[in-house]
C-alpha cells in the first residue's frame, strides 16, 4: 500500500489488508540495503491474524521513494511519523539489524508510540568494518557480496533454503542490486555511527525481545549483550542455526518468537 | 575491490541446496518419495495454506527432494531460485503461462529446438499466443518485431541445429530498453560454459533430461529466474503486479519483490498446469548435476577432436561448430563462449539424404535417437525427426539441409568415436 510522509512516495506491505483503527499494529523496519519482502513470512502472519501490519520500505528502498535516511535517529523519527500521518498511535515494532536500531530508538525518543519492541540481529555498537564501508561508498560491487556473505550463516549457500526452490545468495544479490548507488552506503554509515544506544535503552519502558543468531558475523549474540543488559524484563531466543538474516534462515523459529512476544 | 569469496561453481554442484539429512544424517540426497506431508496442527495448517510458514504441503507444488535441485540450480546459474518441471517443454510452458495469456505476443530466434518451435508457433497460437520468428543473429529483426502487445524475447544459448550464438547482451538491451524480460534456453551450454544472467538474460531453463542429468535415463526440466526484472518498473506485466483474484488477491510482486516470477510460477502454474517433477526424477538429475563441472570439459574436448576430424574428411560437406572460423558467429563464440561450445553440432555430408542414410545405419557406437547431451555418443537426421514438422522454408531459415546431420559427443574415447566415423563416412560414399 502506498502512502506518502513529507510529500514522498511510501510504502509499506499491509498483507493485502486495509489498515482497522481497531486493531493492534505490528511495525515491521528492515535492515541496511533490503526491503519489506524480507519480513514476507512473518509479516503475513500477522496479517491474517488479526493485526494491521505495515512491512516498511524506507525511504530509497524497495517500492518508496528516496532519497535514503544518513541516520538511526533520523530514520526513528521518519517511523514516528509515519505512524502520526496513518493515525496509528501505538504499534509493536518489529527490526532487522538496522532496523533494530531504529525500533530501539523510536521507543526512546517516542516512547508513547512503542507497545512493545523486537530486534532481530541487533548488536551495539554496531560497527560496520572501514572495507565494507568503503566499498559501499564507492558503490563497488564488492559491498554487495560482503553484505551477502557476511550477511547469512556460513552453511547458507551449501545448505537447504526453508522456502522450497530459493537460493538466499540470490535473492539477496537481486535485491542489492536493485538499490540506487549510495543507498547501502547510507544505511551501513548510520549503523556505524549509531551512538546513542546505551542511552537510549536506559529510557525504554515497553517490552522487548531479543532474536540472535548464534551463527551470525555480523552481529553476533555477544555483541547483543550490553543492550541486553539495559533491559531487565527482555527475553532473549537465541536460533542455533541462524546467521545475520534469521528472517530467511529460520522464518518459523522468528515467527514463534515473535508470537510468544506479542499474543 | 577484493570481496570475500563465494564457494565455486564445483563446490556448489556439489553441495548447493542440501544439508545432511536432519532426519537421518543421509549425506546423499535422500528421495522423499511422498504426495504429502502431515501437518503438526490445523493453526500449522492453514500458515502453510497462507505462505505465513515456509514448507511442504503437496508434492505437485513443492519436494524436499525436488528443492534441492531448484536450489542447486538456482545457486549455479546465480538466480533467486528455480522451478523443477516435467520435463524442458514444460519449463518453456510454464516461463510463457506465468507472463502473459491470450492476445499477448513473443519475439523469438527462429533457431530453437523443433518442440519448441511447434509450442510456439502452432500450440500457443491456438491459445492466443502470437510468436514472430526472428534471425537470431540480425539485431534489427529483434527490435522491429516487438509490438506494444509483446512480452517476452527467447531465443536459445546455442541455437539448434546450427549453432547460432545468441548475442544475449545485445538482445537483452533491446529487451530490457522495450521494458521486457530476455528468455533463454540454455540446455546446450549449461552453468559450466556460459553464465546468462551475467550476460544479461532474466530467465532460463534448461531441459535437465540433457547435460544436468546427463546419463539420459530421466525427462526434467528446471526453470530459473536471475530475479533482476523489474516487474513494477516496466509497466506491463500486471500478472505479476496487480492483485490476482486466483490467489486470494496476491500482488505477486508487492508480496515477494524479486521473487514475484517465482511465486505466481509455482503458486498458480504448478498448482494449476500441474507439469511438476517427481522426486525420483530430482535424485537422478541430481546425480548427474554433481559431476557436471567434470563431465562438460570432456565432452568439449572430445568434440572438438571430433570436429578436426571431420572438416578434414573428404566426404563431409561442411562442419558447423563455432568454434570454427568459418562459423558465421565464430567472433561471438569466442567471447561469450571462451571455454568451449557445448558437444551438439551438425555437419553436412556429401550425397545428401542416401549418404546420410547409410551413414546413421553404419555407425556402431554412436546411437540413432533423439535427443542430445547423453554420456554417450548420439546422431540423428533433423530433416527427418526433430524438425520434421517444419516447413520447408521454416527448416531453411534454421539452416538445415537434407544432408544435416547432428551429433551429440559423449565421453566415450575420442579415438573409438573417430574411428567409429571414419568407418561410416566410407560406407556413406559407397
Amino acid at each position: 500500500m502506498n502512502f506518502e510522509v513529507a510529500g514522498k512516495r511510501v510504502f509499506a506491505y499491509t498483507a493485502a489488508h486495509e489498515l482497522d483503527p481497531a486493531k493492534p499494529t505490528v511495525v515491521f523496519v528492515h535492515g541496511a540495503g533490503l526491503d519489506h519482502s524480507l519480513f514476507g513470512l512473518q509479516s503475513r502472519y500477522f496479517g491474517y491474524h488479526g493485526r494491521n501490519v505495515l512491512a516498511l520500505d524506507l525511504p530509497g528502498h524497495g517500492r518508496s521513494e528516496g532519497p535514503a535516511l544518513h541516520s538511526i535517529e533520523e530514520m526513528a523519527d521518519w517511523v514516528s511519523r509515519l505512524l502520526k500521518t496513518l493515525k496509528i498511535p501505538k504499534a509493536t515494532v518489529v527490526g532487522h539489524s538496522m532496523g533494530s536500531l531504529v525500533a530501539l530508538e523510536l521507543a526512546a525518543r517516542h516512547p508513547e508510540q512503542a507497545e512493545r519492541i523486537a530486534f532481530c540481529a541487533i548488536g551495539f555498537p554496531m560497527k560496520v568494518s572501514e572495507p565494507f564501508l568503503e566499498a559501499a561508498r564507492a558503490n563497488d560491487y564488492s559491498a554487495f557480496d560482503m553484505s551477502t556473505i557476511w550477511g547469512h550463516a556460513a552453511q547458507v549457500p551449501l545448505g537447504g533454503n526453508p522456502n522450497p526452490g530459493m537460493w538466499m545468495y540470490g535473492d539477496t544479490l537481486a535485491r542489492l542490486e536493485r538499490l540506487a548507488p549510495g543507498v547501502l552506503h547510507a544505511g551501513l554509515k548510520a549503523c556505524n555511527d549509531y551512538a546513542a544506544g546505551l542511552e537510549s535503552a536506559a529510557k525504554v519502558k515497553c517490552p522487548a525481545l531479543f532474536i540472535l543468531g548464534r551463527r551470525d558475523v555480523m552481529t553476533p549474540p555477544r555483541a547483543a549483550q550490553v543492550l541486553r543488559d539495559k533491559f531487565s524484563n527482555g527475553r532473549t531466543v537465541e536460533i542455533a542455526v541462524s546467521g545475520h538474516t534469521l528472517m530467511a534462515e529460520a522464518p518459523d523459529d522468528v515467527l514463534d518468537a515473535l508470537i510468544g512476544f506479542i499474543s | 575491490m577484493a570481496g570475500p569469496k563465494y564457494p565455486s561453481l564445483d563446490t556448489l554442484a556439489l553441495h548447493a541446496g542440501q544439508s545432511p539429512d536432519p532426519a537421518t544424517g543421509s549425506r546423499a540426497v535422500p528421495i522423499y518419495q511422498t504426495t504429502s506431508y502431515v501437518f503438526r496442527d490445523t493453526e500449522h495448517a492453514a500458515s502453510l495454506f497462507n505462505m505465513e510458514r515456509a514448507g511442504h504441503v503437496y508434492s505437485r507444488i513443492s519436494n524436499p527432494t525436488v528443492a534441492v535441485l531448484e536450489e542447486r540450480m538456482a545457486a549455479l546459474e546465480g538466480g533467486v531460485g528455480a522451478i523443477a518441471t516435467a520435463s524442458g517443454q514444460a519449463a518453456l510452458h510454464l516461463a510463457i503461462a506465468t507472463l502473459m495469456g491470450a492476445g499477448s505476443h513473443i519475439v523469438a530466434s527462429a533457431s530453437l529446438y523443433g518442440g519448441s518451435h511447434n509450442l510456439l508457433g502452432y500450440t500457443l497460437r491456438r491459445f492466443g499466443i502470437e510468436t514472430t520468428f526472428v534471425k537470431p543473429g540480425n539485431l534489427s529483426e529483434w527490435k522491429g518485431a516487438i509490438r506494444p502487445n509483446t512480452r517476452l524475447l527467447f531465443g536459445e544459448t546455442l541455437g539448434n541445429p546450427g549453432l547460432d550464438v545468441l548475442d544475449i547482451p545485445s538482445i537483452s538491451a533491446i529487451a530490457h530498453e522495450a521494458r521486457l524480460p530476455l528468455l533463454v534456453d540454455a540446455t546446450f551450454t549449461t552453468p559450466v560454459l556460459m553464465k546468462p544472467f551475467a550476460l544479461g538474460a532474466d530467465l532460463l531453463y534448461h531441459s535437465a533430461t540433457k547435460f544436468l542429468g546427463g546419463h539420459g535415463v530421466a525427462i526434467a526440466g528446471v526453470l530459473v529466474d536471475s530475479g533482476r526484472f523489474d516487474w513494477e518498473a516496466s509497466g506491463k506485466f500486471e500478472v505479476l503486479t496487480a492483485p490476482y483474484a486466483g490467489f486470494h488477491g496476491m500482488d505477486f510482486e508487492e508480496e515477494s519483490g524479486t521473487r514475484a516470477f517465482l511465486l505466481r510460477a509455482r503458486r498458480e502454474g504448478l498448482r494449476d498446469f500441474g507439469a511438476c517433477m517427481a522426486p525420483m526424477t530430482a535424485f537422478h538429475i541430481l546425480q548427474g548435476i554433481e559431476t557436471l563441472h567434470l563431465r562438460i570439459p570432456r565432452h568439449v574436448e572430445n568434440t572438438r577432436k571430433v570436429v578436426a576430424f571431420l572438416e578434414k574428411n573428404a566426404f563431409v560437406e561442411k562442419v558447423i561448430y563455432p568454434e570454427l572460423p568459418s562459423h558465421p558467429d565464430h567472433a561471438l563464440a569466442k567471447k561469450l563462449l571462451p571455454n568451449g561450445c557445448g558437444a551438439v553440432f551438425s555437419f553436412e555430408i556429401k550425397g545428401g539424404r542416401p549418404a546420410g542414410k547409410r551413414f546413421i545405419e553404419s555407425l556402431r557406437i554412436f546411437s540413432h535417437l533423439a535427443n542430445v547431451g547423453d554420456a554417450k555418443s548420439l546422431v540423428i537426421h533433423p530433416a527427418t525427426t526433430t524438425h520434421y514438422r517444419m516447413s520447408d522454408e521454416d527448416l531453411k531459415k534454421a539452416g538445415i539441409t537434407a544432408g544435416t546431420v547432428r551429433l551429440s559427443i559423449g565421453l566415450e574415447d575420442a579415438q573409438d568415436l573417430i574411428d567409429d566415423l571414419d568407418r561410416a563416412l566410407k560406407v556413406s560414399a559407397k
